[in-house]
């Protein structure tokens, strides 16, 4: 056994790093260290500066735009781009859609979307859950009905992430009623501008809008958005949800926010002295440390393995398990470190013209509003429940 | 051993119970939370009226209970109503005010709701310890002047009077030399800065620069101590409150929430889990009843059982907040749903006059020391 990175690894390391010491902008780190809200223009900035350099798309082959880089690279860049604080690339188009696109779509559709979603001319989202079908994905019902040279869709899409930003969305519909019910599901690209596509706002507990409800109602769809066949459209929706191994356990945000924990917990005073030597938080933050450093390793065998050729279907599913408690239990200690600070809640800090003064120390004003949003982590993305099922099934034979 | 509630208090239990209902359903609840203002002066004074602060503070003081269980009664229901008029700054003040004698005339508008009261103690370092006072306070002509800062104090804009912690000897952190003294509203050298919390109301930052202030304790830090150990009494009867809430809505959403084609509280995985809460949740019952019923023992006995109790509510409130939005899914993670503003304040909760870290490291300490 070996744990380092090999010489070239390292070369790589460093031309990451390089890359971003000389392209994020520092205003724009700024906002993500301090968790500020993220305006779409900051997204597709991002977006722009890694496609110029052609690392947006970093887990595609190399025909399609991609780097080709093995998984070890995209862990490392996931790694750095994180500890560097730039923003997370958004996964809808890039790492969802792009992948199922490549492996079943025809070619006139990869020729025409996959450019699109690199240069930025689509932002997509992404129409799964509905408001009966959540962790039971496959029980959805908003349907699509041919008629000619369209698809005639009806129904409701809930927990659209940026639904109110995109222009196109992935979405699963059902369009046959026979047989198992995974069997009659489609994968269809829809035209948010389309009429009959209403999308209304759903208000998160933290009073943020980051999601959405999308109503269909009667939305012609061109046949020629069909993703792959009629009907096997589940198939290319499991593909899709298991596909994005290399940061599903998020290790590069955990490594970051567990950095600025650190920072908050010698910042903060108990007794006159620094709250990280307060026995019990410093051992709720060493738990922390050791169960972060398992997660590494416990990734990284995942990542050999996939790198081999498996597909681990299940190990992913434990790396979403664990990866969002860790991620889940910074922000609660987080919280915790603040004290008293916890409870004042200014929105407008947020935003990134806030000029206020800040209540209590000015790291705190994000704090408690993370982690009450955070608490989606372990819901979204198959349920941390739904993850324990799979576990159960597919390793442990049960 | 009994525990029943008594005949009294169950009367206006139920005259509370009834009026939340009819009067401050959630809608308006959280109508009120996010106003400029943050609390209703109307509901105060009809809350008072029903005799919310007569039940708070004992005959000494005018009012006609002041018992662990009499707080706890009011508290719970304040909690399951989630209110956010600020009861706890006058419980607190006005066992200061009651304690130290007086202040009768003061009290007895406190007890018809005519004036607000806030208690000021903690500091923006002093992280839940009690004995971290800083401000201080020097003599001026025939009163005292005030100079320094309190942190996150409830509802502190409403106030009309603010009972404060400042020091006249000794540095932070030391027991002697912490006095208790009276500031006006709108006093000459007093600065507010007001903001919403979180978990809803508000709260705010003081800045005090040689405010004329008036003595109310010279030995401050028992007081403190005692009116601290009501208002953890009060924390967590209301947590219990917030919790019982929390539990009937995950109930009935395991009851009701089909997936799979069945209720998804058919799923063992959930059973199980959702036994733990309710489970945690009697315990939690247990630390409050046991932390009211040693609100009027010797100090040893009280202080360890109000951090035992602040310790178990501290623990249990973040477990059933947390399991309470994982269990309703996506839908926990909404504003429109009340279960997730009661989610809020059971974790906030926690925040408040110590944690379970605090607690948990005070009640070994205590347990170490002689009584």
């Amino acid at each position: 056994m070996n744990l380092d990175f090999t010489p070239e690894e390292e070369l790589f390391r460093t031309q990451v790093r390089t890359f971003l010491q000389e392209k994020l902008p520092p205003a724009l780190a700024a906002k993500v260290k301090t968790r500020k809200r993220l305006s779409k223009q900051d997204m597709e900035q991002w977006h722009a500066i890694l496609n110029e350099r052609g690392w947006l798309a970093n887990h595609w082959p190399v025909e399609f735009g991609g780097t080709g880089w093995s998984v070890v690279q995209r862990y490392i860049f996931d790694i750095e781009s994180a500890l560097a604080h730039a923003p997370r690339i958004v996964p809808f188009g890039v790492s969802m859609l792009g992948p199922v696109l490549i492996k079943y779509g025809s070619n006139e559709q990869k020729r025409y979307w996959l450019p699109r979603i690199l240069d930025g001319s689509d932002w997509w989202c992404q129409g799964y859950s509905e408001p009966g079908a959540g962790s039971d994905l496959a029980s959805l019902k908003t349907s699509a009905v041919r008629d000619g040279n369209h698809y005639v869709v009806n129904g409701q899409k809930s927990w659209t992430t940026q639904g109110h930003h995109a222009n196109m969305m992935f979405c699963l519909v059902r369009t046959s009623n026979e047989g198992k019910r995974q069997e009659g599901i489609s994968f269809v690209l829809i035209d948010m501008k389309t009429p009959g596509v209403e999308v209304r706002p759903t208000i998160l507990l933290d009073g943020e809008h980051e999601v959405n409800e999308v109503f269909f109602t009667n939305v012609r769809v061109p046949v020629e958005n069909l993703v792959g066949e009629e009907n096997k459209g589940w198939t290319y929706a499991k593909y899709l949800l298991t596909y994005e191994r290399t940061s599903i356990a998020a290790v590069g945000a955990s490594m970051a926010a567990f950095e600025s924990l650190q920072q908050v917990a010698r910042m903060q005073r108990k007794s006159g002295r620094p709250l990280a030597v307060d026995p019990l938080f410093a051992a709720r933050l060493a738990k922390l440390e050791i169960d972060l450093e398992n997660m590494k390793t416990t990734n990284l065998r995942v990542l050999a393995a996939a790198g081999q050729g498996a597909a681990p279907v299940a190990e992913s599913s434990m790396l979403k398990i664990r990866g969002t408690e860790i991620q889940q239990e910074i922000d609660s200690l987080m919280r915790r470190a603040l004290g008293p600070y916890a409870q004042p809640y200014i929105s407008e800090a947020l935003d990134a013209g806030f000029d206020g003064e800040p209540v209590g120390p000015e790291y705190a004003a994000p704090v408690c509003a993370n982690y009450f949003n955070h608490r989606k982590l372990s819901i979204f993305g198959g349920s941390n429940e739904v993850q324990r099922e799979i576990i159960t099934k597919e390793i442990l034979g049960l | 051993m009994d525990f029943n509630t008594g005949e009294d208090r169950q009367i206006l239990i139920d005259t509370l119970g009834r009026y939340f209902a009819q009067r401050y359903p959630i809608e308006t609840r959280q109508a009120i939370s996010r106003s400029a203002a943050g609390w209703s002066a109307e509901h105060w004074r009809a809350l008072a009226e029903l005799g919310i602060p007569g039940m708070l503070l004992p005959q000494a003081a005018g009012g006609f209970g002041g018992t662990g269980f009499d707080i706890g009664a009011v508290f719970e229901q304040l909690g399951r109503a989630l209110v956010v008029e600020p009861f706890l700054g006058l419980l607190m003040a006005g066992r200061v005010l009651a304690t130290a004698g007086g202040s009768e005339a003061l009290l007895a508008e406190a007890i018809t709701g005519t004036i607000v009261l806030a208690f000021a103690h903690e500091e923006p370092h002093s992280h839940y310890q009690l004995a971290a006072v800083g401000t201080s306070a020097k003599r001026a002509g025939s009163g005292w002047a005030v100079s320094g800062s309190k942190a996150v104090v409830p509802q502190i804009e409403a106030a009309d009077h603010i009972v404060l912690s400042a020091r006249v000897s000794g540095s932070p952190g030391e027991e002697t030399g912490i006095a208790l003294f009276r500031v006006e509203k709108g006093a000459a050298g007093l600065e507010v800065r007001g903001y919403p919390m979180i978990d809803g109301g508000r709260g705010g930052e003081i800045t005090l620069n040689n405010v004329h202030a008036t003595l109310i304790a010279e030995a401050g830090f028992p007081i403190i101590e005692s009116v601290v150990a009501a208002g953890i009494v009060a924390l967590s009867w209301e947590a219990a409150g917030v919790m019982d809430v929390l539990k009937q809505a995950t109930l009935e959403y395991l009851r009701t929430r089909k997936q799979f084609g069945v209720p998804i509280g058919k799923f063992q995985a959930l059973q199980h889990r959702m036994a733990t809460v309710a489970l945690e949740i009697e315990q939690a019952r247990s630390a409050a009843i046991n932390a009211a019923a040693a609100l009027d023992a010797a100090r040893k006995v009280r202080e360890r059982a109000v951090s035992a109790a602040k310790y178990t509510i501290g623990r249990v409130g973040t477990l059933v907040a947390e399991e309470a939005i994982q269990m309703h899914g996506g839908i926990g993670m909404t504003w429109e749903l009340p279960l997730t503003h009661f989610a809020k304040r059971l974790t906030l909760i926690g925040h408040q006059l110590g944690d379970e870290d605090h607690h948990l490291a005070r009640f070994t300490a205590l347990s170490q020391t002689a009584a």
